[in-house]
Formats: structure tokens, C-alpha cells, sequence
């Protein structure tokens, strides 16, 4: 009887899991095959399409197309993200700390962004940056001195990385906010009348708890600097001659499926981002943290 | 006299006061984040000439909001409420399905003991770093092949999966749904799916809405995906068609019988109001979702 409950309760656990199993078999599993696959094959002129191993791969190393954009990508990735981090993490504390006034202001204003499409963002910063009839004009006459063109190649990057840390810098908070939350509050009242003070409290308590978000954060900000897209390719359009069509790795896969047809090696490019993005977000935590880790 | 002299240092202690300095210097950043949101509002208010004439943060001549949101809705056949209706869709049916499936596959990986369950669990966490912008030009090749690209089966199938939510709900199950509660209801000789679908779901429903809102943005906001696989504007999402529109006005003054600009401003305004208005009503939910349960181990 008990046998038979449980043999059961495995089945209901298969039975619960199995959508996911299907959704994550075409959503992730088929895709990433496919690309391995066709990463593989090249179109030659005679012959059509042949077996090539690894010609593909070798060619993306050597790239010099290739290289800009990921050189780019990891250059953003070591100022912006920091940046983005400390921000939010000054901002949670801030909000956790109990010193502020309104602190719900804060807490859902700061978060706002993060529910406008990335889309959106890059087109109004677009629109903002510009002297035609955004802000950057109005605040250089405030100033009494002319801002440099941020559309231009030299302010370009920056110019990204605001859009960005725009968008997500509440976003990073609300996850430090919530780990800061998490600690019980008895915890703060032991360590007071262990006569700790407020800085050993931030490195005792508040820090080890925040290790796990920091580590979610970082994660997800890798991925976003590596794979960025929406932001460099909706200010294409406003600066065509700053933001080429290989300025970020992701958009020169794009660029190779879509406007060259090299079906083959823009899928060995994407596989190979995504495995330098791997990488890199693997590295990265274990430089956040040893002992826990998402991978 | 030393009563309340203790009285208010206990109180400094456990409760510190508020800092007018340290408000003022989050009031910066709040300001930040809100002023290009302001700039977007005011801009919608004006048309075409003003935008070009008045004061970014200020209103201009005239208050065309209601004349830019009716241009907005009928330029172009009303193809903004075609966007509008899509980008519903596949919002709802992408996330809510991601969130059904995330919320099984979690409650199972957390309550049940089950041969490969270690497997299952190191595969998701592993697959939440494969990001999902890479495997755009690859879907689109594969589903090119399979023949439903341009189809909003393209846009959807890939959007149920969603890693990162079963993540969080496995978090957030190991925590809400105590096994004393499971085991009493099997004793008392309720079937597995009962104590689902009667215990267990209530349990869950805050790590559930804060997976639900997450999904949501990134379906509502998703652009590389339908960039990639949709090419008929009729299925276009909002972000796909505020992106083309911008490309309209970028390439001049020529553009149909209106000036377009003033259509980019306030589709933009309003493609983000429903997402923001979600979390403003759901606030109170995914908050305590994402403290319980988001960012433990």
C-alpha cells in the first residue's frame, strides 16, 4: 500500500513536470541542436551544402568583425554593470534602512522603468539625447555650454549604458531589496546587544545575505551585456554611422542571418556567443561566491 | 524626565530617524528614473511643431494629447490596435502558460523525491544562463524549417519556457508548502492533484503572481524574437511596430498624410502604461513573493 502510494507520487511528479520538460525541449533544447547542427555545414558554391566541421568556429576566432563587438561587449559589461550594481545596492540599503522618507516612493518609483520595453527606452533616451528637441540641448543651455554629440561614435557606448542602467537599476535593487528583507530582524537586535556597530552589521549580517542576490544579478547582467541587442539597434536608426551592423556580437549574427544569408556561420557565431556568455557568467560566480552557485 | 530620555533612545536604536540628507540624495536618483518618463507624457501632449519649439519638460501650445491618441489609434487602418491585441496575446497566453508550467515543474522539483530529480534540477538552473536572445537566430532557422515561422505559434512556443521562473517557484515552494500539511492531507486519502489543485496552489499563489509579472514583462517587452520571426506587420507586437514607426520618422516628413513622430511618443506612452499599472495593483503580491522566496538558495 505504501509501495504503491508512492510509485504513484513519483508518476504525479513526472506528470507535473513533464510541460516544462516539452516547453523547455522547444523553447531551448531543439534550438540549440539545430544551431550546433547547422554550425557544422557550409554553403559552398559547387557541391551546395557540405560538411565542414569546425571551418566555421575557426573562422569566427580569426573575425575581426567578430572580435569588435565582443571586444565592445566586455567593455561595457566592466563599467556598466558595476555601476548599475553599486547603484541599486546603494538604493536598497538606503530603503532598508529605515531613514527615509517615503520610503514606498522610492521603492516602486526607482522600479518603474524596468516595466517599460527596452524598445521604448532606447527610442525615448534616443529622442532625449538629441538637441533637436530633446533634453540634451535644454540642459546644455542650462549650463551654458554645448554637450557633446551623445549620439556620436565617442559617447555611443555611454550612451547605451544609461539606457541600461536605466532601465534595470530598479530592478537589481528590488532583488538586494528583497534579500535584505529576508534577514530576520531578531538577527540585527542579537548583534546590537553583542555592542556591534552599524558598519559591522552591514559586513556581518547584511552582506553574506546579499551574497545569493548579488549572485542572481550578476548572472542576469551578464547575459545582458553580452547578448545586448534592442538599445544599440533601436539607435541605429538616429546614428547609423556610429552603431554598425557588427556593433555587438548579437547584431552581427543578426546581420549575417538576415541581411547576408550565411545561415550557417551566423549560427556558428550565436553558438559561440552564447558559449563565451556561459563562460563568462560561470567565472564571474565564482568570483561572487564559492560556495553557492547557480551552475 | 529619564523615562522618555531612554524611551527615545530605544526608539533611535531599533527604529534610526529619518535623514532629510539622505532622502534628498535618493530624491536624485528617483528623479533619474522618473524625469525621462515626465518627458515622455509632456512630449505626448504636443504636436508635431511643438515638440520642436517648446521646452522638453514643459507643455507647449495647445493640448493635443487626445488628437495624438486618436491619430495613434487609427494611422495606417488602426494597425496600433492590431499591435496592441497581439502583444496581448502573446503576453497572455506566453506568460500565463510559462507561469502554469513554471509552478508545476517547480512544486514538483521541490516536493517530490523522484528518480533524476538531481538531473532535472542541474539542467534548469544550468539552462538559466543560456540566454534566450541567443537562441533567436536559431529558432528562427529551425522553425523556418518546421514552417511555422510568421506564424504567432513562433513568438509563442518559445516564450512557455521559462527557466528562471521554475527556478524561483522551486525556491518559493520548498518554503510555502509545508510537507506536515501534504502528509496529513494523504492520510486523510486526498489524490495527489487534489491537494494541488486545493492546498497547495493557495500556498503558492504569491510566488506564483511574482513569476506570472516577470514573464510577463519579458513577453510584453520580448523585440529579437518577433523581429526575427515575424515579418507580416499584421502579427507584430507593440515593440516590433513602435520600431518601425520610428524608422518612418527618422526617414523624414514624408510619411503619410500626418507628421508620424508625435504617433512614436504616444504609442510609446501608451504600450507602457498596462504593465506599469499591473505591478502598481499586484505590488503588494510579488513583493512579498520575491522576499519570500526569490532570492534564497
Amino acid at each position: 500500500m505504501r509501495r504503491r502510494g508512492a510509485v504513484q507520487r513519483n508518476l504525479t511528479a513526472y506528470a507535473f513536470f513533464l510541460p516544462f520538460l516539452g516547453a523547455f525541449g522547444i523553447g531551448v533544447v531543439a534550438p540549440l541542436v539545430y544551431s550546433v547542427n547547422l554550425s557544422l555545414y557550409q554553403e559552398r558554391m559547387i557541391g551546395g551544402k557540405v560538411f565542414s566541421g569546425l571551418d566555421n568556429y575557426a573562422k569566427a576566432f580569426q573575425d575581426g568583425l567578430f572580435h569588435a563587438g565582443l571586444g565592445r561587449v566586455a567593455v561595457f559589461f566592466a563599467i556598466q554593470v558595476p555601476l548599475m550594481l553599486g547603484l541599486a545596492l546603494l538604493a536598497a540599503l538606503a530603503i532598508d534602512s529605515g531613514r527615509l522618507h517615503a520610503p514606498g516612493l522610492f521603492r516602486i518609483g526607482i522600479f518603474v522603468p524596468y516595466a517599460v520595453p527596452g524598445v521604448v527606452a532606447a527610442l525615448m533616451w534616443g529622442y532625449l539625447y538629441g538637441d533637436r528637441f530633446g533634453l540634451a540641448g535644454e540642459v546644455g543651455d542650462l549650463l551654458h555650454t554645448e554637450l557633446p554629440d551623445l549620439l556620436s561614435g565617442s559617447w555611443m557606448l555611454a550612451s547605451i549604458g544609461n539606457i541600461v542602467t536605466w532601465s534595470y537599476v530598479g530592478y537589481n535593487m528590488l532583488i538586494f531589496y528583497a534579500a535584505l528583507r529576508s534577514i530576520p530582524r531578531e538577527l540585527y537586535e542579537a548583534a546590537e546587544v553583542d555592542g556591534a556597530g552599524a558598519v559591522r552589521k552591514a559586513f556581518s549580517i547584511k552582506l553574506p545575505a546579499l551574497r545569493p542576490a548579488l549572485l542572481l544579478a550578476t548572472t542576469f547582467s551578464v547575459i545582458g551585456s553580452f547578448q545586448l541587442f534592442n538599445e544599440p539597434s533601436v539607435l541605429q536608426a538616429l546614428a547609423p554611422a556610429a552603431v554598425t551592423t557588427n556593433y555587438t556580437p548579437n547584431m552581427y549574427a543578426y546581420s549575417l542571418a538576415f541581411d547576408g544569408r550565411q545561415f550557417n556561420y551566423s549560427a556558428a557565431v550565436a553558438v559561440l556567443l552564447g558559449l563565451v556568455t556561459v563562460i563568462v557568467a560561470y567565472v564571474v560566480q565564482l568570483a561572487t561566491a564559492r560556495r553557492e552557485r547557480l551552475l | 524626565m529619564t523615562g522618555t530620555a531612554t524611551a527615545r533612545r530605544r526608539r533611535r536604536r531599533h527604529r534610526p530617524g529619518r535623514s532629510a540628507a539622505l532622502t534628498v540624495a535618493m530624491g536624485l536618483m528617483l528623479a533619474y528614473t522618473l524625469v525621462p518618463l515626465v518627458w515622455l507624457a509632456i512630449s505626448a501632449t504636443k504636436s508635431n511643431q511643438t515638440l520642436f519649439d517648446s521646452h522638453g519638460l514643459w507643455f507647449g501650445d495647445g493640448f493635443h494629447l487626445f488628437d495624438n491618441i486618436r491619430d495613434v489609434f487609427t494611422y495606417d487602418d488602426g494597425i496600433y490596435l492590431r499591435w496592441f491585441g497581439n502583444t496581448l496575446l502573446y503576453s497572455v497566453v506566453g506568460a500565463g502558460g510559462a507561469s502554469v508550467i513554471a509552478t508545476m515543474g517547480g512544486y514538483a522539483l521541490a516536493k517530490y523525491e523522484f528518480a533524476g530529480r538531481r538531473a532535472l534540477s542541474a539542467l534548469v538552473i544550468g539552462a538559466i544562463s543560456i540566454p534566450a536572445t541567443a537562441l533567436a537566430v536559431p529558432t528562427y532557422l529551425l522553425f523556418s524549417d518546421m514552417g511555422i515561422v510568421n506564424t504567432p505559434w513562433a513568438v509563442l512556443l518559445p516564450s512557455l519556457a521559462s527557466p528562471f521562473g521554475l527556478y524561483l517557484m522551486r525556491v518559493y515552494a520548498a518554503d510555502a508548502v509545508p510537507d506536515a500539511m501534504l502528509e496529513a492531507a494523504r492520510i486523510d486519502g486526498a489524490g495527489e492533484l487534489r491537494i494541488f489543485a486545493t492546498i497547495s496552489l493557495r500556498l503558492l499563489a504569491p510566488g506564483f503572481v511574482t513569476v506570472l509579472l516577470f514573464a510577463l514583462v519579458s513577453t510584453w517587452n520580448n523585440y529579437f524574437l518577433p523581429l526575427i520571426v515575424l515579418n507580416d506587420p499584421e502579427l507584430f507586437p507593440l515593440t516590433v511596430g513602435l520600431r518601425q514607426w520610428d524608422s518612418l520618422a527618422q526617414g523624414g516628413s514624408g510619411a503619410g498624410a500626418i507628421p508620424i513622430l508625435p504617433l512614436v511618443i504616444t504609442g510609446s506612452l501608451l504600450a507602457i502604461v498596462p504593465l506599469v499599472v499591473a505591478f502598481l495593483f499586484l505590488q503588494r503580491y510579488w513583493q512579498s513573493g520575491l522576499a519570500a522566496g526569490g532570492v534564497k538558495q
